[in-house]
Formats: structure tokens, C-alpha cells, sequence
């Protein structure tokens, strides 16, 4: 009884020592205040977690300030622009000349950016994350995590952590040995803050960004031409799909170059020269200004990665599917690991390591297969797991379902027409192997997709939903409907 | 008047059985009697007789099925007069309550052969039928593409905890099940064709499962607390002397069968098992009695041991082991129970600790009875004694309870007389 007591007394002294000497010591210092680093750190805090947040420039990261969200807002203005087109179809009569202002539809972009960024450091506030300004490295690696800060003002700080998150994204790649002038060359950065509209555009790289890009300033007036060094524009998609969008984009106006080997572009006082091959043969484009979109690197650069042996791949960390890296309670996170780069993987892989660090005892794998890509050109496109190419390849036996937007009575109502539902089952099993959307709203119409997968549903619970009508999601009923020869409507 | 054949419940316990034998053929002729099929219980084997006179119309579940919930529809038998017409108005007027949508579906595609647009969806539908049963009692939380998977590479599923949301059964559980039945299979058969055996692989046999179900359960979800305790058997040794000087032959054991069913009744509070929602106290003192059988064991039971006297509870032991020894017991003999009590003395082994059986709450682990030294009054005298060991569930049996049970028990084999009172 009397040695309880004791230790009943002694206890809070080693505690109130262990505190004196650990002042600094966070449970988590996550780095990068993207969609990946803020959402973690959240989770974090709501675990009960001491969490520290280190951004050096704003937060919500690319994504909310300089990509997904901008990107957007553009986008809605190209689709306005586009609509005027349909208004004496709709009934109006509409007379003079209507003109945009370029500044103000950046500044509008802008405004949407500046506004969620101001969101999220509310929510970081509400759920007392601290954040601090400044480039964040690692400067020591013993028991704990010792993190250095370099702040605006030149000081440092040192900060120790339990766990480190690392969640500082990706930066465009560049091509190497191409001079850059006046800003004739931009990335996606400077394509999202045009000073004037340029008559022509050419866009090296016909991804997600490429091609969003093509269709809004295609939308806007400007001539666009894209030059992808693979056999189908936007490689990572359904070569059916890739097709297709590539004839309604042809069809708007934008010139594509496929198989094309980019070999210079030379500036000249107005314009930029690009330098292609295909098959051998030069071929040249002209344009005010071109927009290199050939994909991402890992933000790594300076965090300390080389000097404590962080495994690295292609630029990128290297990371087991619990997040971890190969050196012990350092964790990364989003873009500045392995694909598929984008916010909603990175958030989710946020929630996923907070909840690892914080033991957590629940099933954390992300499969990558439920993870749907978007891409928010006019018309936009879609898809979640397998393309039909890549399950032939697995010598799955198929069933695949198509159905056109052409034949759903609500596209008919809004005009929007253009596309098409692609799902593909395996035969066997019944499994929603993949599904591949082109056509309006297809963004919001793909996540339905997304929760018959996640729930692994078959095609037989997809063919039992109950869709509402009239919607643009019964394309996604007859679809199924379709693989299996039962489509109604078609 | 159609009439089902469906997987019978032989035993309270048992919820599935192993569909071993098919003994006549579809369109074969039924006469109220014959026995039509085999079916393998966790226990013993069983034969399913027909009840009415016809035909064997449809056979739902293939012979060799395992795990074929108990309920599920096996077989219809189609008597002479029935129509196709009837076949059909039988099952609407049922409307399901006695078969699954998946049978109701079945006995459809029977009736209309001549419509050949079946949903082409390749799973094997009797199959799915019976396993549709398994689920109706017991809610398996299971994907919807997982169990596609599973009926497809006829993998058993309804003891399988899933890693989804919940444990909740996904693709992943049954890819993983199947990896590793493969694996089992992949080096079985190497071995096969090699011709050094250093081990052989034997399937599991009902009993084996069972037992390996239930202990594992017990094992894993009561916590057990051991009290051991010597018992003089001096006392029930003279009496055995005098009463097996004939035919008769009175083991300690039936001693310990009557003075455990006394000792319940002294404690009523021991005589329960432990439940999620309640404790349930037992107004019975059926004291099972575990029997090696070849390759398994089995506890038989004597019912209302605390009305009987010695003699019968030995004749019945007697009769209960002969019984199980050649798997001859009827489910009733070996279902139920309140406490069991396990003797290895036979073996030499001096005491050990024995697995609850479950549901019970308690079970007594009976050494060796021999002379052994004691001291008492500061001498060393010799003393005839038995360790006997008693399991206890603490969620139902508290350690107090345990101990003055087991007195009592000792009290009552010390003092045989106590049990004629």
C-alpha cells in the first residue's frame, strides 16, 4: 500500500521532467499544406494527435490555389462562352456583340482560390493545427525527427517530431535545353493567369492538364493545337474514349499531332516555334505561346531526401501501402509519391497515414483501382478503374456495355448530347472491372461508379439500382444494362 | 402434393451437414420409408427418409455438398397425381415462406426448360441456392462480388472474419482463401508424385471440425480459471469392493457423475451458461461425459444424473461409450448438457486443465486416483487421492463460486454416504 502511494507522488515529477526536456516535441510534423498535408493533419488533430502543419507558400496547396480549383472556375467561363452558341436554339434573342475581359475571369478564378485557401486555414484554425510559414528539411534523424524551418525573414527554427508526413506535392516537369523568353513558355501556372488571350496555343502534353487546357482556351477563341508523343491523346485513358474525344475536340476546332517527338521550340520576337517528328518528317507550329504539360515530378528538392537515404523513384518517394517510407515514422503522401497524382488520392492516403500514426486499428489500404481520374475539359471525361485494353491484358474474359448520351431523354433536354458510358464487367465474376465516361457532368456521374466499386458491387446490383429519371446517371443503368444485352433505351 | 426434402436439423447444435450420399436417382420412384439419402452431421451419420410416395422430381444439392444449412430444400419428391400446374401453384402459395427466391427461381427454370433466356451470369445456381441457405439464419456480411467469387471456386465462406468495414467479407478475403487452399493443394499433390513422404495431409472429418469450431470458440471467448482440489477415494474404493464382487463393475467415475450432478443441485448458480445478453441457469443436471472415439471424441450424456443411483449411471456410461465408440449415437444422446466431466486417470496422466465445453460453464478434468503420501497430525500416512481439476468461465462462474462447488464435490466423494441423503 505504502509503495503505491509513492509511486502515486512520483509519477507526475518524471512527467513534468520528461515535458521541461521535450518542449518542442510534436506528435506529428507534416509538411506541405496541400490537399494531402492539411486534410492528415486534421485527422490528426481529431485523433488526438499534437500536430504541427509547415506550408512556405498557401495553403490548400497546387490543387486549391494553383490547379484543380482555378482550373475550374476557368473552365465554367469556356462552357458560359460556349452556351452563348445555344441561345437562339434555347429561345433567345440576343443582339451586339458580346466581349469578355480576360483580367476579370482570371481574377474571378482567383477570388475562388483565395476564398478556399482562407477556408482551409479556418478549418486548420477550428481544429487547432498549428501552421507555421517556412521551408521545412529534415536536419536530423535520431530518435526523433528534427525538423528545420527557414522562415520568411531568413530565421530558423527547429522543431522535433515522433513522426514525420511528408506532403509536398509535385512540380511540373520541364523540358530540358528549351530557353525560356518573355513567358512565351508556360506551365500550367502561367496558363491559369494569362495577361491577354493568345491567338494560338500549343500544348506539348495531352493529359488531365493538356487537354483542360486546350478546351478552354479552344472555348475562348484561341487556336489551339496539341502535340502528344503517344498513339492516342490522353494515353491513360480508354483508347475508345481517347478517340472519341479527340473527334469532338477536332470537331471544336483543336488540331492534335499524335506520335509526335518534340524536338525544339525556338522563340522568336512574337511567336514560338515548336519542332516536331513524326514518322521521320519535321513538322513546325507557330504559336504565341506554348504550354508544356508533359507531366509531373516530385517536390523533393531540398527537404533533405538525399542526405538521410529517403528511398526515391523517378523523382518521386517511395512508399509502402501503409505510407511508409523506407526510414522509420517518416511517411509520405500525394504527389510526391507514386501515381495516380491527384487531390483525392492524396487526401484520402492523408486521412489514411493519420490514422496509422494514431493506431488506429481499422483496414487502411487504398486500392488503387477505386480511385477515379476527372479531366474538366467541355466535354468532360471520366473513368475508374481497368481500360479495356489493360483487363485484355489480365486475360480477363469481358462484357462490355456502351451506351450514348444521344439516347438519355435528360442529355436531350439540355442539349448536351455529346458521349458516351463505357463499363466493362468480368465475365466470371460480375466484377465492375472499369468504367470510361465522356459527355457532360461525367465528373459528378462517375462517383455512383465509385461506390459500386468500393462496395464491390456486381453487375447484378448495379442492373437492380433504382436510377431516378429523367437524369443524366440512367446512361449509367443502361450501360450495365447494355453488357449484358438488356439495355431498354437503345 | 409436392412435397420437400429439406436438410434436417439432427442435432440442437447443428446448423449445417455434409450431403455424403444420394441413395436413389432423379425420376426415380419414392415409396413413403426408403431411405433416399446420406447426410454426415458434425457427429454422426444419418439417414434421411422419404415421407411420402412419388418421384424424386429435382435434386438442389449435389452429393458430397458440405455445409448445407440446415432447412435448406435438397431434393422435391412429385407424387403420381401431382401436375406441372401444381408443381407451380404450390410454390406461389408458399410465396417464398419455405424457399429462397434462389429456389423458387430454380423450381421456375424446371418448369419453363423450353425458355432458354436465363440470365447468363455463370454462377453455378444450385450451388447458390444452398448457399443462400447458409446466410438466411446467420447475416455473413459478405460483398456482393466476393461471394460471387467464393460459389464460383466453391469456397466456403461462413466462418471467414472479412478485413472490409465491419469484417465485412471482400473480393481480397476469398483471393486470399482461395491463394492459400491452392498452396495446400499445390503441395499435396507434389507430394503425391514424390515418392518422400514426410507427412500426409488428411482432410477434416465432421467431428474434427466440429471440435475444432467449438473448442477454438471456448478457447478464445471464455476465459477460463482452474481450481484443483485432492480427493480421498478410500470411502468409494471400500464400496466398490463391495458392490463389484458380481457382474457388476462401478467405476469412480459414476461416482463422480452423481456427486457432480449433487454438487450443481447444492450451487445452483454453477449450473448455467453464459450468454450475451443474459446467464442461463439450468433447472437440469445432464453431466456429459467425454468418450475417445476413433480420430475425434464425443460427450454423450447422462440425463438426469441426480435421480439416478450408481448402478444405472454406470449401465448407461457403459452403454453411451459402446455407442459412441461405434458412432451409433442418436443426436439426442449427445445434444445438450450442463457440465462434463473429462477423465484421463485411465492414462496415468495426475491432473490436468480441460477446455469448457461450450456452452457450459464449467468442466472437471479427472487425474489418476493413487496411494500417495500425506501428512496429517505430523505423520506421513498413505491416502488413496485423486487431483481433480475444475475449468470455470469467469464471465459466468466467479471464482468463489468455483471453490465452494468444488469442496462440495469433494466433500460428496469423500463421503459417499452424503449422496444417498
Amino acid at each position: 500500500m505504502v509503495k503505491q502511494i509513492q509511486r502515486f507522488h512520483r509519477e507526475p515529477i518524471i512527467n513534468v521532467i520528461i515535458g521541461l526536456k521535450m518542449k518542442n516535441l510534436k506528435d506529428v510534423i507534416i509538411i506541405g499544406g496541400g490537399p494531402g498535408g492539411y486534410v492528415s493533419a486534421i485527422r490528426a488533430s481529431q485523433l488526438g494527435l499534437n500536430v504541427t502543419l509547415i506550408e512556405n507558400k498557401e495553403l490548400g496547396g497546387i490543387c486549391l490555389n494553383w490547379g484543380c480549383i482555378p482550373t475550374k472556375s476557368l473552365l465554367k467561363v469556356s462552357e458560359f462562352k460556349k452556351n452563348l452558341d445555344k441561345f437562339k436554339e434555347f429561345g433567345f434573342n440576343i443582339s451586339g456583340e458580346i466581349t469578355f475581359d480576360i483580367e476579370k475571369i482570371v481574377k474571378r478564378s482567383r477570388d475562388a482560390s483565395k476564398q478556399l485557401s482562407s477556408g482551409v486555414k479556418f478549418l486548420l484554425k477550428k481544429n487547432k493545427v498549428e501552421v507555421i510559414k517556412g521551408f521545412a528539411s529534415i536536419s536530423s534523424i535520431a530518435e526523433f525527427i528534427e525538423i528545420n524551418i527557414t522562415k520568411d525573414n531568413g530565421n530558423n527554427e527547429k522543431l522535433e517530431t515522433k513522426n514525420l508526413v511528408i506532403a509536398t506535392g509535385a512540380i511540373p516537369k520541364s523540358l530540358p535545353g528549351i530557353e525560356n523568353e518573355n513567358d512565351r513558355i508556360w506551365t500550367a501556372k502561367e496558363a491559369m493567369i494569362p495577361k491577354k488571350l493568345p491567338k494560338s496555343l500549343t500544348i506539348i502534353g495531352s493529359g488531365a492538364i493538356g487537354i483542360e487546357f486546350a478546351s478552354f482556351y479552344n472555348d475562348m477563341g484561341s487556336k489551339v493545337t496539341v502535340i502528344e508523343a503517344e498513339k492516342n491523346i490522353m494515353p491513360n485513358e480508354d483508347e475508345e474514349i481517347s478517340e472519341l474525344a479527340k473527334s469532338i475536340f477536332t470537331k471544336r476546332g483543336i488540331k492534335f499531332f499524335n506520335n509526335a517527338q518534340l524536338q525544339t521550340i525556338d522563340l522568336t520576337k512574337n511567336n514560338a516555334i515548336s519542332k516536331f517528328k513524326i514518322d521521320n518528317k519535321i513538322h513546325e507550329i507557330v504559336s504565341e505561346n506554348v504550354l508544356v504539360a508533359i507531366g509531373v515530378k516530385g517536390n523533393i528538392s531540398n527537404l533533405g531526401i538525399e542526405k538521410f537515404s529517403i528511398k526515391t523513384e523517378n523523382g518521386h518517394i517511395v512508399t509502402n501501402n501503409k505510407m511508409a517510407t523506407n526510414i522509420k515514422n517518416i511517411y509520405a503522401i500525394g504527389d510526391v509519391t507514386s501515381p495516380p497524382w491527384l487531390a483525392h488520392k492524396a487526401s484520402h492516403e492523408g486521412v489514411i497515414v493519420a490514422e496509422i500514426i494514431a493506431g488506429c486499428q481499422e483496414n487502411h489500404e487504398l486500392k488503387k483501382e477505386v480511385i477515379p481520374g476527372c479531366t474538366y475539359s467541355n466535354p468532360q471525361i471520366a473513368s475508374i478503374g481497368l481500360t479495356e485494353k489493360q483487363a485484355k491484358q489480365k486475360d480477363i474474359k469481358l462484357k462490355i456495355g456502351k451506351f450514348p448520351f444521344l439516347a438519355n431523354g435528360k442529355s436531350i433536354t439540355t442539349g448536351d448530347t455529346e458521349g458516351i458510358v463505357k463499363t466493362i464487367f468480368n465475365k466470371e465474376t460480375g466484377e465492375l472491372i472499369g468504367a470510361h465516361l465522356i459527355g457532360s457532368d461525367v465528373t459528378e456521374l462517375i462517383n455512383s461508379l465509385s461506390v459500386a466499386k468500393s462496395l464491390e458491387t456486381t453487375e447484378i446490383e448495379l442492373m437492380k439500382t433504382v436510377f431516378a429519371h429523367p437524369t443524366l446517371s440512367e446512361t449509367l443503368h443502361e450501360s450495365v444494362l447494355s453488357a449484358y444485352d438488356k439495355a431498354i433505351h437503345i | 402434393m409436392v412435397a420437400q426434402i429439406k436438410m434436417p436439423a439432427l442435432s440442437p447444435t447443428m446448423t449445417e451437414g455434409k450431403l455424403s450420399k444420394w441413395l436413389i436417382q432423379k425420376s426415380s420412384k419414392v415409396v413413403s420409408g426408403d431411405v433416399i439419402a446420406e447426410i454426415e452431421t458434425d457427429k454422426a451419420t444419418m439417414e434421411i427418409e422419404a415421407v411420402e410416395d412419388g418421384v424424386l422430381y429435382e435434386i438442389f444439392v449435389e452429393e458430397g455438398t458440405d455445409n448445407v444449412a440446415v432447412g435448406s430444400t435438397l431434393a422435391l419428391i412429385k407424387e403420381d397425381n401431382d401436375t406441372e400446374d401444381q408443381l407451380k401453384s404450390f410454390l406461389e402459395k408458399n410465396n417464398g415462406n419455405n424457399l429462397s427466391e434462389k429456389d423458387k427461381k430454380n423450381i421456375q427454370e424446371i418448369n419453363s426448360k423450353t425458355d432458354k433466356e436465363i440470365h447468363d451470369t455463370n454462377v453455378d445456381k444450385k450451388f447458390m441456392n444452398v448457399k443462400e441457405n447458409i446466410s438466411k439464419d446467420e447475416r455473413i456480411k459478405i460483398s456482393p462480388l466476393a461471394k460471387r467469387i467464393a460459389l464460383k471456386n466453391n469456397v466456403n465462406f461462413s466462418s471467414l472474419l472479412g478485413t472490409g468495414p465491419h469484417g465485412r467479407i471482400v473480393k481480397k478475403d476469398i483471393e486470399d482463401l482461395i491463394k492459400s487452399n491452392k498452396n495446400i493443394t499445390s503441395i499435396d499433390s507434389h507430394h503425391k508424385s514424390s515418392s518422400d513422404k514426410s507427412y500426409r495431409d488428411i482432410t477434416h472429418s465432421s467431428m474434427r471440425k466440429t471440435i475444432a469450431e467449438r473448442l477454438v470458440k471456448s478457447a478464445t471467448e471464455a476465459p477460463h480459471f482452474f481450481l484443483s482440489v485432492d480427493c480421498d477415494i478410500s470411502e468409494i474404493n471400500k464400496i466398490r469392493e463391495n458392490v463389484n464382487k458380481g457382474d457388476t463393475n462401478i467405476s469412480i467415475n459414476d461416482f463422480i457423475i452423481k456427486a457432480s450432478a449433487l454438487a450443481l443441485k447444492k450451487f445452483p448458480k454453477a449450473n448455467c451458461s453464459w450468454n450475451n445478453d443474459f446467464i442461463r441457469f439450468y433447472n437440469s443436471y445432464d453431466i456429459s461425459v467425454a468418450v475417445a472415439v476413433e480420430d475425434g471424441l464425443i460427450t454423450p450424456i447422462v440425463k438426469n444424473a441426480i435421480s439416478k443411483g450408481i448402478e444405472e449411471i454406470s449401465i448407461e456410461v457403459k452403454s453411451l461409450a459402446s455407442k459412441a465408440k461405434k458412432g451409433e449415437l442418436s443426436p439426442e444422446e449427445y445434444s445438450g448438457g450442463n457440465f462434463t466431466v473429462s477423465n484421463l486417470g485411465m492414462f496415468g496422466i495426475k491432473n490436468f486443465n480441460a477446455i469448457i465445453n461450450p456452452p457450459q460453464s464449467m468442466i472437471l478434468a479427472v487425474g489418476k486416483a493413487e496411494p500417495r503420501a500425506v501428512v496429517s497430525n505430523n505423520e506421513i500416512t498413505i491416502s488413496n487421492l485423486m487431483t481433480v481439476t475444475l475449468s470455470c468461465d469467469h464471465r459466468a462462474v466467479d471464482g468463489a463460486l468455483g471453490a465452494q462447488w468444488l469442496n462440495k464435490f469433494k466433500d460428496f466423494i469423500e463421503n459417499p454416504s452424503l449422496m444417498l441423503l
